[in-house]
């Protein structure tokens, strides 16, 4: 379980999150919602560690966790962007097998076998020498999603998976979700679609825009 | 006529080896170091950034012509001497990591800084990330700027003839001077075109390889 406690998070001396405290349970789907502008980004970027928090605290398991400054591959917050921001330089294959090479020092067989059942649960089969570029908007979010799992994050975030894609894409990522979730992955995902949220959520978080 | 060309051919060569060797040990030199440069250019140490800037400024401000001069005729003055391959070397080498570090700045700074994030909750290290995700993306960006500042080198080492190196012009030049005709200007040019035309190829299956991806 990761539990948020008291987080605060301000930019330019302007304050976004204000106090707050979440809890994501092992296994399910925690959803965030509010309006447009309310930090909703901000407090997923706080929780993988790319934005540093002015105060509050992070308990992982029970124990203090700094998103900021993790370097235990046990704790890896995976990471799927709005953008997806896929290397354009890698293939599919690639952009999922380097960090699992370079970072948890898999073998090149180890990391392209995993990277195989990966691409074929996410039906991303074939696609394997293709590059970013050529790849649709639906298929390039499986691939981001296969690139952070092929990590074995201990969570797994999204930041608005819904908005990038074709409306009638949104079923496959739901089902993708809740796929994901019998396999027993913890899961965040930031959402302004509330129809979306309420599909897929065992919980859901509001977040609301802090009066200056 | 032929037996002419085969008379003066040796020196023209031997002139444009000297050519080559200017040519090549510039662009050594200058890719990392205008690579380097560029990262300084952009670093968060203020002082390093402004000086830098400056010598970028001066560099590409004023003619690589007078920076030459400056070097073998004026630093002597101050008791500083090169010889005279040497100094040639020093002049492109500072000149083109001018030009080259603005380059790869831009050439950095296009990059999306998402790149970095995700590299980032992948694990990378900074030096993995610049190695695998962000070199790549900025070398084919750059591809382009890079030939033709290469080219321009090829025709900028002619200048190395105001401090008497006795490179492809002088070759030809001093042909024509003692044997009064052309031929040898035109045959100096020929053999520029014969070197553009290596580089130009060259270029285009650098640029070749990075479309592959987009
Ligand atoms: N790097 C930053 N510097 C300064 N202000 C920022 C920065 N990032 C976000 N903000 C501000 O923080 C507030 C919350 O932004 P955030 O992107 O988290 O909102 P959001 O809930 O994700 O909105 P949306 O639904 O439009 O994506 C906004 O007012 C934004 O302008
Ligand atoms: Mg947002």
């Amino acid at each position: 379980m990761l539990e948020l406690k008291k987080i605060k998070k301000q930019f330019n001396g302007r304050t976004i999150l204000n106090n707050f405290d979440m809890q994501v349970q092992d296994n399910q789907i925690t959803t965030i919602v509010g309006p447009s502008g309310a930090g909703k980004t901000t407090l997923l970027r706080c929780i993988s560690g790319l934005e540093k928090i002015d105060s509050g605290s992070f308990v992982l398991d029970g124990k203090p966790f700094d998103p900021a400054n993790n370097r235990d591959n046990d704790n890896v917050i995976g990471v799927v962007f709005q953008d997806f921001q896929l290397f354009p330089n890698l293939t599919v294959l690639d952009n999922i097998t380097l960090a699992p090479q370079l970072v948890l020092k898999q073998s090149k067989s180890e990391a392209e076998k995993r990277a195989q059942e990966l691409i074929d649960q996410l039906n991303l089969t074939g696609k394997e020498g293709l590059y970013p570029y050529q790849l649709s908007g639906g298929q390039k979010q499986r691939l981001a999603i296969v690139r952070a799992l092929a990590m074995n994050p201990k969570i797994l975030c999204y930041d608005e998976p819904t908005s990038a894609l074709d409306p009638d894409l949104r079923q496959t990522v739901e089902d993708i979700i809740l796929g994901l979730k019998k396999q027993n992955m913890t899961q965040i995902v930031v959402t302004h679609d509330m129809e979306f949220a309420k599909n897929i959520a065992d919980q859901l978080v509001r977040v609301e825009p802090i009066k200056a | 006529m032929l037996h002419y060309v085969s008379q003066i051919l040796p020196s023209l060569l031997s002139g444009a080896w000297m050519t080559i060797k200017i040519f090549f040990w510039t662009l050594i030199a200058s890719i990392p170091l205008g690579i380097l440069a560029s990262l300084g250019l952009t670093s968060k140490i203020a002082p390093l950034r402004w000086i830098l800037k400056f010598y970028v400024w001066l560099m590409r401000g004023t003619p690589l012509l007078l920076q030459l001069i400056f070097v073998f005729y004026g630093l002597p003055i101050i008791g500083i001497i090169f010889q005279r391959y040497d100094a040639a070397l020093f002049a492109f080498i500072l000149n083109y990591t001018a030009y080259f570090a603005e380059i790869f700045r831009g050439g950095f700074q296009a990059i999306d800084p998402g790149q970095y994030e995700s590299a980032r909750v992948l694990r990378l290290t900074r030096g993995q990330t610049l190695r695998k995700i962000v070199i790549p993306q900025v070398i084919k960006i750059v591809v382009p700027s890079i030939g033709n500042e290469t080219i321009n080198l090829i025709k900028d080492s002619s200048l190395v003839y105001v401090i008497g190196l006795g490179d492809l012009l002088r070759a030809g030049n001093v042909a024509t001077a003692r044997d009064v005709t052309l031929l040898p200007l035109v045959l100096v040019g020929i053999i520029y075109l014969l070197m553009t035309a290596i580089a130009t190829y060259v270029l285009r299956k650098v640029e070749q390889h990075y479309r592959a991806w987009r």
